[in-house]
């Protein structure tokens, strides 16, 4: 798999709050999670995509990630005042 | 973007609207649905039966909808649907109402009973839509009361495609409504092997892939919609080429003007398709700096080609202000693909466009003037 910006991802973990259920693992599009001793530790925080699915499905809190799309149509979009959300749902680029 | 024409949903439990009151899907106002087969008798009514082989016109809605043709009002009306002839036993798939997720959905069931329970994501793909929260906790749970699911199946067991975890929490579905999730695999072609399995999904069927596969069918769509833009800004060279310092020349818009036009689309051309295609050999991990690099290529190319002169660029004062005009042109198209990949991060795409943005603008300008310029000096075109 290719990689992106590594030092930008904003992921944050905190082991201490994990209670092993392994939902991060299972919902997790780039394998950034591993089960180790029981519970979740960060394998490959670099390849973290911010989807957000691991935050959103922990259910005691431990993951804490500023979700959102990683495309730049949507930003620049965004930064010129238009309300968009990732350009999928106008014309341009396809997120198929 | 248009709503599509099942849109009865939103208004969420006994809207009393096209969709009646206990809600299976209402295909009323449609002309036909070739392929729905029969309907399934169930504890809260009829369900629509579906084919799980695709029909040529399937095919081609797919493949138009890849084109950008019909895209975005290309759905199905959300509800739960069934596959060969299943029991209140079955298992339970959530899908998205976009007809090509929904038809690699049923593609993959053939010979098998199961349920499918389409959620409104107004058209639009699982990934996309769980970005978006329509693929959401908050839309599962409503379109389990209003299909009366707990009516229909006897467990308690929903599989989710793993991709939209991101719009659901499957700990709040389980405690409001009491349905578990069971997250399946990235892509519906490993479903059979995953059910298969006693549901459970192997380490590959977790991880999302962006191969040469995923990234050219990406392609037309990018093509249909940065093409529009870049004609009119080839019309604009073409026209606006006609000047030279002995005034305004038609016969100068169809020679040098075309010729400038062209450059301008085949830079769009290069980074539209080779974009995608050469990605991971691109260097840098920037997608501006990727496509940066893919138009520097193509200058580099078309000056060796014309050697010992300008050649294309008809003078060195336009080659070098193509050697600005092409590379950011290729830089901001490579960049904006960064919304179709699959391992971009917000994050990393806010800081590539802090610093690359400022640099196409600067570039864009100096390209911008140099050719003006070069249109009047020396006769050059």
């Amino acid at each position: 798999m290719m990689r992106y910006i590594e030092s930008a991802v904003n992921l944050e973990f905190d082991r201490n709050l994990c209670n092993g259920c392994g939902m991060c693992v299972n919902v997790c599009p780039h394998a950034v999670f591993k089960l180790e001793n029981k519970r979740a530790v960060l394998a490959d925080k670099g390849a973290c995509m911010e989807c957000g699915a691991c935050a959103k499905n922990c259910e005691p809190k431990a993951i804490r990630v500023r979700a959102g799309t990683g495309c730049a149509a949507a930003v620049l979009s965004s930064r010129l005042g238009k309300k968009s959300a990732c350009s999928c749902d106008g014309n341009s680029p396809s997120c198929d | 973007m248009k709503e599509p024409i099942e849109d009865c949903s939103q208004e969420t439990a006994g809207c009393g609207c096209c969709c009646g009151s206990v809600d299976k899907p209402s295909f009323s106002r449609r002309e036909d649905v070739p392929w729905i087969s029969t309907v399934v008798k169930t504890a809260a009514g009829d369900v629509p039966q579906v084919r799980t082989s695709l029909s040529f016109r399937d095919r081609l809605g797919t493949a138009k909808a890849r084109w950008s043709i019909n895209r975005m009002n290309y759905s199905v009306a959300p509800g739960l649907y069934a596959v060969g002839n299943p029991t209140p036993e079955s298992v339970v798939l959530v899908s998205a109402n976009y007809k090509m997720s929904f038809d690699r959905l049923r593609k993959q069931l053939g010979g098998r009973d199961a349920w499918i329970l389409v959620l409104d994501t107004k058209g639009i793909n699982v990934w996309c839509a769980a970005g978006k929260g329509t693929f959401g906790t908050d839309e599962l749970l409503n379109r389990i009361k209003i299909t009366a699911l707990d009516k229909i199946v006897s467990h308690r067991r929903l599989i989710v495609p793993q991709l939209g975890a991101t719009g659901i929490s499957a700990y709040t579905v389980r405690k409001t409504s009491g349905f578990s999730i069971i997250y399946g695999p990235v892509r519906v072609e490993d479903l059979p092997a995953f059910l298969d399995a006693g549901m459970k999904a192997q380490p590959e069927m977790r991880r999302v892939r962006f191969g040469l596969r995923d990234r050219t069918v990406l392609i037309p769509v990018e093509l249909v919609g940065g093409g529009k833009y870049v004609l009119l800004l080839a019309a604009v060279f073409a026209l606006i080429g006609g000047l030279s310092s002995s005034g305004y020349s038609f016969v100068k818009v169809l020679s040098a003007g075309i010729i400038n036009a062209s450059i301008v689309f085949g830079a769009f051309l290069c980074g539209t398709l080779l974009g995608p295609i050469l990605l991971p050999w691109l260097p840098g991990r920037a997608f501006s700096i990727k496509g940066a690099a893919l138009g520097i290529a193509l200058v580099g190319a078309l000056t060796v080609f014309g050697l010992p002169g300008p050649g294309l660029f008809g003078s060195w004062l336009h080659l070098a202000a193509f050697a600005f005009i092409i590379p950011t042109l290729t830089s901001f198209i490579v960049m904006n693909f960064t919304g179709a990949s699959t391992f971009t991060s917000l994050s990393g795409v806010i800081r590539e466009m802090r610093l690359a943005v400022p640099i196409q603008i600067a570039a864009a300008v100096i390209g911008v003037v140099l050719w003006f310029g070069g249109l009047f000096i020396n006769g050059g075109r």
